[in-house]
């Protein structure tokens, strides 16, 4: 067990570095940026006392490091500092549209993920038969095609014309999870959609790469069905690949879902980031950043610690 | 219409095809067994014997109505317990594989699932099948595994692949093979992988398996020495015809086919040990080397000398150091004391700082003659390259001299424009030489050259690296496993076990008596054509054994 547990303390010691550094970034980034935010705040025509007090106001006169300091320190604190443009807590509002976006992700992988594995393995079963051509090209044509364009089209046809689900994902917090999840169905079935290629397509591949291997000819003869063989033979010896394209998806679930977001007008992360862009409101972009960096870090992280896991020379060592 | 039951196995004018790509041709159907036929009984042990490509493997694993890759069974008749696999249901045929028939392969290292622990893949078969429920399974193959001899059989199944040795692995998988109880076990060259030490276990381990169960079995190998150890009868097949087939006596003291008599006589070249010359060629004085990053030495003071003209043969298992003393030599690891002195001069310890004329004077043959080839190179390209770099040849002399060497190793015409992937393993082991040669080396490093290669083709091998050396006086560095080589090359002979030389000097002293442990067993330990050799050895240590 000790060659496993030290590779997971060295990636969680890694991810954590990755994530002091992307704060820098991000900072730095924010920094970058064009425009002023007392600029905006006040409008073309502020005079230039009104700027110089907003700004002073605003502590955006301190050196950079010293902000970076003291909203590093807010950060380990859950202080995520105040929206500049509104005055809110952005821990608060910020902590509700992440709530939102999860949430939405959370069913998109729940059917997605599963869905995947499922056709990628009955994909190999049937392998250069017609299911399995049937189920490539369908999918290849699901990642072709830009996912707003599969929300409209899917708006149009089952939200408008057939009236199933609603074309706009409202969300409040008096809904039941019934009203909620009917409400997000068609963002679910864009995402579901979007993901569900590339994840079944690298399980086909990642368990006919295993499928090539000798302790393959071992099951087959010893009379096992071409199912068991897949799910009992192959699939454990290909989880390390599939692990780590599902959780790419995963991490692209909560951090790229802008687009759809938008589309349906559901009350998000993108959205809500898109917003602050544009008002060039600093504080909740880089906030914003923050938690899409963990994100995709963690889920990462998550991914090789899967892997190193799923070997057995490093779980049982000699 | 139902067989006789005493007949378990009935294969009758067996057809096999399979779809052939060869480089610059459309793929296209050959037939690669044509029509065999034998019986097999209840209980006895079939041995089919081969070289590559004979189709030994093919038609074990039509025992089973299994064609690997793109092998095709296309005629014929193969009968099992009276019913004709050929022709039956899948999910007939699924209940033979694993249930009635079960298999051993070449590699259990690559053959276990390496995700699973050991007793769930050796259970697995007899419990699908529903032979036995998973407890009696369990039972049944801590049982087997104590009868082969595989320690803490009550506790090795809790093992996964990886965490046992190859020998056991191999033992592991004839239980695997056993569990289920079956009719017929195939055995696909089952200890050809092993050490030669620790063949000779995993051997006596089959064989008792076999006669203690009393399943029937067909036993496929390369090695006709070991093959008369466990079988009844022999089937000699050659490029998937059978050549003869009779029992095993017959065939090993009294065979009729010149093939067959060819078989039995590999490995009977002799070779007059030569005297050793006042001037040693390769002096190798307290030689130790590790791998970087490692704690321990892999060489530990080593001391060999080779002579001009002469061959050293340095012999030793897997593991024992052998080649990375090619490589200290060579300059690929260098050692961290000692010296090595090449023809009066000190070599320096690394290859980067070497210059040209040692290069050139010290060349090395491999293993695997197809990976040490670039695949996109014709053969005169392939033994042009030594020629044109250290003695700058171009053009048409170097083609006349790329020839000439092609006349040495007996591969004349039409063979200069040819690519690695039309020759056969023999024909690729010759190029390698002559790409050796071409750089009119005084020390040539041939490493395991004839370990991949079937016997008779080794046997080719080795009578053209004698011939070579008798022509151009060049010295060999012969490392390899197979004492059987030793005796039909070497002059001198360093035995290595574990990173030291055990025993060294002329051939004549090393191989007589008496001998230290290390040497003895594993002298004793290379299977002898004749029957009975495996129940002498066997009964010798235990004697021994006894006496301690």
């Amino acid at each position: 067990m000790n060659a496993a547990v030290k590779l997971v303390a060295q990636r969680v010691a890694l991810g954590l570095l990755l994530l002091f550094l992307v704060s820098i970034l991000i900072f730095v980034g924010t920094l970058i940026l064009p425009g002023d935010v007392a600029q905006s705040i006040l409008g073309q025509s502020a005079t230039p006392e009104a700027l110089a007090n907003l700004r002073k106001e605003l502590g955006l006169n301190e050196p950079a490091l010293t902000r970076y300091v003291s909203w590093l320190a807010g950060v380990f604190h859950g202080d995520l500092g105040t929206a500049l443009t509104s005055g809110q807590d952005i821990a608060e509002s910020l902590g509700r549209r992440l709530g939102n976006t999860l949430f939405l992700a959370f069913w998109a992988a729940i059917i997605a993920v599963p869905l995947a594995i499922f056709l990628g393995l009955l994909a190999v079963r049937y392998r250069d038969r017609w299911p399995d051509k049937l189920i490539s090209g369908v999918t290849l044509a699901s990642i072709s095609i830009p996912e707003f364009l599969i929300g409209y089209v899917l708006m149009y046809f089952i939200g408008v014309k057939l009236g199933w689900a609603p074309s706009v994902a409202m969300m409040n917090d008096s809904m039941s999870l019934g009203q909620k999840l009917h409400a997000i169905a068609l963002p679910v079935a864009v995402l579901t959609l979007v993901v569900l290629a590339h994840m079944m397509r690298m399980t086909r591949a990642a368990i006919l790469n295993v499928m090539q291997s000798a302790y393959i000819e071992t099951a087959e003869l010893k009379g096992l069905s071409m199912f068991t063989i897949i799910w009992r033979h192959a699939f454990p010896n290909s989880i390390a690949p599939i692990v780590n394209v599902v959780m790419l998806n995963l991490a692209y679930l909560v951090v790229g879902v802008v687009v759809v977001e938008v589309v349906f007008t559901y009350p998000g992360m993108g959205q809500y980031l898109v917003d602050h862009v544009s008002k060039r409101d600093v504080p909740v972009v880089q906030a914003c950043g923050l938690v899409f960096a963990a994100v995709y870090i963690g889920l990462n992280m998550v991914a090789d610690i899967v892997s190193i896991l799923s070997n057995p020379r490093l779980r049982h060592p000699k | 219409m139902s067989e006789p039951r005493d007949i378990l196995l009935k294969v009758r004018d067996l057809k096999i095809g399979a779809t052939v790509y060869p480089p610059g041709e459309r793929p296209h159907d050959i037939e690669i067994v044509h029509g065999v036929s034998f019986d097999l009984e209840p209980g006895r042990v079939l041995g089919l014997i081969g070289e590559s490509g004979a189709g030994k493997s093919t038609i074990g694993l039509a025992s089973m109505a299994y064609g690997r890759g793109g092998v095709r069974i296309t005629g014929g008749e193969v009968w099992v317990n009276g019913r004709d696999i050929l022709k039956t249901s899948l999910s007939d045929l699924r209940s033979l594989r694993g249930g009635e028939v079960t298999y051993v392969s070449q590699s259990a290292a690559a053959s276990f699932n390496p995700a699973k622990p050991i007793m769930e893949q050796v259970t697995e078969a007899a419990v699908r099948h529903g032979k036995f429920t998973r407890k009696q399974a369990e039972e049944r193959a801590i049982a087997l595994f104590g009868k082969l001899g595989l320690p803490n059989p009550e506790t090795i199944g809790r093992r996964y692949p990886h965490q046992v040795s190859g020998g056991q692995l191999q033992r592991c998988m004839t239980a695997l093979a056993l569990c289920p109880e079956p009719d017929l076990v195939v055995f696909d060259e089952p200890t050809t992988a092993l050490d030669v030490t620790t063949q000779i276990d995993v051997l006596k381990a089959i064989k008792e398996a076999i006669r203690d169960t009393g399943v029937a079995a067909i036993y496929i190998t390369h090695d006709l020495a070991v093959v008369a150890q466990v079988s009844d009868d022999i089937m000699v097949l050659k490029l998937g015809d059978m050549v003869e087939y009779g029992t095993t006596d017959q065939i090993i003291n009294n065979p009729q086919e010149d093939y067959t008599k060819a078989l039995v006589s590999v490995r009977s070249i002799r070779h007059e040990e030569k005297k050793p010359t006042d001037d040693p060629l390769l002096t190798v004085e307290g030689v130790t080397a590790r791998y970087k990053g490692t704690k321990f030495d892999v060489l530990k003071d080593v001391n060999v000398e080779l002579h001009p003209g002469q061959t050293l043969a340095v012999v030793g298992e897997s593991g024992s150091g052998k080649s990375t003393l090619a490589r200290a030599i060579t300059g690929l690891l260098p050692p961290s004391a000692g010296q090595i002195t090449f023809d009066g001069h000190v070599l320096t310890p690394n290859l980067a700082t070497r210059p040209r004329e040692d290069l050139r004077e010290l060349q090395m043959i491999y293993q695997m003659a197809d990976v040490a080839m670039n695949p996109r190179q014709t053969v005169g390209t392939i033994i042009g390259r030594p020629l044109e770099f250290y003695f700058g040849l171009k053009g048409a002399e170097k083609r006349r001299r790329v020839q000439e060497l092609l006349d040495e190793i007996e591969m004349g015409d039409g063979f200069i424009d040819r690519y690695p992937a039309e020759l056969s393993g023999g024909q690729k082991q010759r190029v390698c030489i002559a790409r050796a040669l071409a750089a009119k080396p005084k020390l040539i490093i041939c490493d395991e050259v004839t370990s991949a290669l079937d016997p008779l083709v080794a046997d080719g091998i080795l009578k053209l690296l004698l011939q070579l050396q008798k022509i151009e006086n060049v010295a060999y560095l012969f490392i390899t496993h197979d004492l059987a080589t030793v005796r039909a090359i070497a002059d001198s002979i360093a035995v290595m076990y574990q990173g030291q030389v055990v025993r060294y000097g002329p051939k004549s002293q090393v191989l007589s008596p008496p001998f230290d442990d290390y040497t003895d067993l594993l002298l004793s330990s290379v299977p002898e054509m004749r029957l009975g050799w495996l129940e002498d050895v066997i009964a010798n240590r235990k004697m021994e054994s006894a006496g301690n």
